[in-house]
C-alpha cells in the first residue's frame, strides 16, 4: 500500500537559502544546529538503507551477474539477466527471437493497469465530487467510508472480491436467479478478474486525491458557466474537468503505479496462468531459478514506475504554475 | 442537501444529473464484497457458498489452530516491535527535518524516507530476499532480525508522516518561552515539545502497527520456513480447499484495522 502523494511535494519545497552576513557565534550556534539535525536523521536513515535503499543497488548488481543453478548466482559479469528480459535463443538454432511470454505479460500489466485507472476514474470521479458537494457535517463521515477500506488489509478485499466472483458465488447465483443466464459464467481466474479486483482495491487511492482537488472547487465558475447558456456537459468538460485536473492525475499515478506493481491481487484472481509482472519476477526467484533475470525485471518495472512519477512531478509544477 | 445555490425552480450549480446514484453505487460496491465476507464468517456449515444459519464454529476452530495461534502471535510480535522502533526513529528524523533552518541534504533526506512509499512492494521484496539470502549464508543466523528490520523500514514513512504534520502545527511560542526561562533544551523538550507532540506519535504508530499488520509481499519474501504471519498464512490457505476459518481470521484482523483506524482519525480529528 502506497500514500506516495502526498509526500512527494515535501521533496521539491526546500530551497537552500542565500545566507546573510552574520556574526562567528550566530554561525557557530547555527552549525551546531545543523549538527545536531542530522544526527537526528541518522538512526532511521541507516535502517532504511539497510532495509530500503540499499538493496535495490545490491539488486542492480545482481542483475548484471550470471544465474547460478539452484537459484543465486556466480560472480562474473554478465547481461544474460537484461538480455532475457524480451529476447531468448533459440535452443534448435541459437538465432534471437522475442521472449513471446515476457512481451505477453509486460502487454498485459500495462494493459490491465490502464483499464483499472480508468474504470477507477469513471467510478471514482463522481464519488468524490458527491462527497465535495456534502454539508459540512456529512462530509467527514463519506470520507471516512472511503478511508476505511484504504487501510484494511488489501488481501482481504481481495479475497472478499473472489467470493463474490466465484461459480458458486453472489454475482453468479444473482444472475442466474433474474435469468441472465443459465449456467454460471467463469469469471474467476481471468483478465477479468484482476481488472474487477485492482479496480476494487485501489479505488480509495483515486476518490482521495480527487476530492482534495474538488473540495477547493469554486462554484461561482459553475454558475457562471450556466448563466451564459453553457450545458451540464459543457461545464463539466470547459469548468470543472480543468479545475480539478491535479487531483486527477495525481490519483490515476497512485493507481497505476500500485496497479503495474501488483502481485497479490493477479496471484489471488489470475489463478496461475495470468501473470502480471510482479508475479513473473517471483517466478524467477521460486521455480525459474534465474535471479538476474527476476533483478533485471524489478529493476524494468522500477524504471517504469520512476518515469510515472517524473511525469507527475512535472505535470504538478506545470499546474501549479498556471494557477498561481 | 444542503445547497444554498439552487434557485426556486430546483435548479443546482452543484448537481450533476447521475452523480449521486453513482457514487451510491461506488459505495455500495465497496462494501458489499466486505461485508459478504463478514456475513459468511458465521456460517454453521463449512461450505462457503450456501448458508447453514448462524454459528460461532468456525471462530472456535480458527482460535484453536495451532498454525493459527503461532502466526497470530507472530504477527502481534513483529508488528508492536516494528511499530514501536519505526515511531521512535521517525519521531527523531521528523524533529531533525521539520521547523528548522534549511540545510544542504535535506531534500535527499525527504527522499530517502519517502522512498518505501514509492518503489513497488514486490521489488523491495525481491531486493531484500537477495540481501537477506547472502547475510543468512554468511552469518548462518535466520531468527526474526529480518522480519522486523524489513517492517521496521517500510513503516518509517508512515510513522513520519502523521508525526511531522503535528509538529508543522504545534506553536512555537511555547518553547521559545522555556527556553528564555532557562529550561535546558533537554527540559524544554521533555516539559513542552513531547507532550505537544505526543498525538502525532500515538497517531504515528498506529498507522504503522495497521500497516506491518496487514502486510503479506515483504513479509511473504523476507520469512524463513516457519515464519508465517497471519496475512501470509491465509495467502498460503487460499491455494487449498477454503473453509469459513479464512473469514473468521479475515473478519478478526479487519475488526482490527478499523478500530485502530477510528481511534487515529479520532486523534487527528482532536488536533483541528
Amino acid at each position: 500500500m502506497s500514500i506516495g502523494g502526498e509526500s512527494l511535494s515535501h521533496t521539491t519545497d526546500v530551497k537552500p537559502q542565500g545566507t546573510p552576513r552574520i556574526s562567528g557565534y550566530e554561525a557557530a550556534a547555527r552549525k551546531a544546529e545543523v549538527h545536531r539535525n542530522i544526527l537526528l536523521t541518522i538512526p532511521a536513515l541507516l535502517v532504511l538503507v539497510l532495509a530500503a535503499s540499499g538493496p535495490l543497488l545490491v539488486m542492480l548488481l545482481y542483475s548484471f551477474l550470471a544465474p547460478g543453478d539452484y537459484g543465486g548466482v556466480v560472480w562474473q559479469p554478465s547481461v544474460d539477466g537484461w538480455f532475457r528480459v524480451f529476447l531468448t535463443r533459440d535452443i534448435f538454432d541459437d538465432t534471437l527471437m522475442l521472449q513471446d511470454a515476457h512481451v505477453t505479460i509486460f502487454w498485459r500489466s500495462i494493459k490491465l493497469s490502464s483499464m483499472t485507472t480508468v474504470l477507477c476514474i469513471l467510478l471514482g470521479f463522481p464519488t468524490a465530487y458527491f462527497i465535495a458537494t456534502r454539508s459540512d457535517q456529512t462530509r467527514n463521515l463519506w470520507l471516512f467510508l472511503i478511508t476505511i477500506p484504504f487501510w484494511t488489509n488489501l488481501l482481504i478485499r481481495t479475497f472478499a472480491i473472489m467470493e463474490i466472483i466465484r461459480n458458486e458465488g453472489i454475482v453468479n447465483n444473482l444472475l442466474i436467479f433474474v435469468g441472465v443466464i443459465d449456467v454460471p459464467v467463469q469469471m474467476l481466474y481471468t483478465d477479468f478478474a484482476i481488472m474487477v479486483g485492482m479496480t476494487y482495491v485501489y479505488l480509495p487511492l483515486m476518490i482521495l486525491p480527487l476530492y482534495a482537488s474538488m473540495e477547493k472547487l469554486d462554484f461561482g465558475l459553475v454558475e457562471a458557466g450556466y448563466d451564459l447558456y453553457a450545458t451540464r456537459f459543457r461545464v463539466l468538460r470547459r469548468v470543472i474537468l480543468p479545475l480539478v485536473k491535479p487531483g486527477l492525475v495525481a490519483g490515476s499515478i497512485l493507481v497505476f503505479i500500485p496497479s503495474l506493481g501488483a502481485y497479490v491481487t493477479p496471484r489471488v484472481l489470475g489463478g496461475g496462468k495470468n501473470m502480471m509482472l510482479g508475479n513473473l519476477i517471483e517466478l524467477q526467484f521460486g521455480q525459474g531459478q534465474n535471479w538476474p533475470l527476476g533483478a533485471a525485471l524489478s529493476i524494468a518495472l522500477l524504471a517504469i514506475v520512476m518515469v510515472a512519477l517524473i511525469v507527475y512531478v512535472r505535470t504538478a509544477q506545470r499546474s501549479t504554475q498556471a494557477h498561481g | 442537501m444542503a445547497d444554498t445555490t439552487s434557485d426556486s425552480f430546483g435548479f443546482s450549480v452543484r448537481r450533476l444529473p447521475g452523480f449521486t446514484a453513482l457514487a451510491i453505487a461506488c459505495y455500495a460496491m465497496l462494501y458489499a464484497p466486505i461485508m459478504a465476507l463478514v456475513a459468511y464468517s458465521f456460517n454453521a456449515g463449512s461450505s462457503i457458498a450456501v448458508w447453514e444459519g448462524f454459528s460461532l464454529h468456525w471462530y472456535g476452530a480458527a482460535w484453536q489452530n495451532e498454525k493459527v495461534q503461532e502466526a497470530t502471535i507472530l504477527s502481534l510480535l513483529v508488528a508492536t516491535v516494528s511499530s514501536i522502533s519505526a515511531t521512535i526513529l521517525a519521531s527523531m528524523a521528523a524533529l531533525g527535518t521539520t521547523r528548522i533552518r534549511p540545510y544542504k541534504g535535506l531534500t535527499a533526506i525527504y527522499a530517502m524516507i519517502n522512498q518505501p512509499l514509492m518503489v513497488p512492494e514486490i521489488v523491495t521484496a525481491v531486493a531484500l530476499l537477495i540481501v537477506f539470502a547472502i547475510i543468512k549464508s554468511t552469518t548462518g543466523y535466520q531468527g526474526l532480525i529480518y522480519l522486523i528490520s524489513a517492517h521496521t523500514a517500510f513503516c518509517i514513512p508512515f510513522a513520519y508522516l502523521p508525526i511531522r504534520a503535528r509538529l508543522e502545527s504545534m506553536d512555537l511560542s511555547l518553547e521559545v518561552a522555556a527556553a528564555d526561562l532557562y529550561a535546558t533544551p533537554l527540559r524544554t523538550f521533555k516539559l513542552i515539545t513531547l507532550p505537544l507532540l505526543w498525538p502525532g506519535i500515538i497517531a504515528g504508530m498506529m498507522l504503522a502497527f495497521v500497516i506491518s499488520l496487514d502486510d503479506v509481499v515483504i513479509t511473504e519474501f523476507v520469512k524463513a520456513p516457519g515464519q508465517d504471519t497471519l496475512p501470509t498464512y491465509m495467502l498460503g490457505q487460499l491455494r487449498r480447499v477454503i473453509t469459513p476459518e479464512i473469514h473468521a481470521i479475515s473478519t478478526a484482523l479487519l475488526s482490527i484495522s478499523i478500530i485502530m483506524v477510528s481511534i487515529f482519525f479520532l486523534l487527528n480529528r482532536k488536533k483541528s
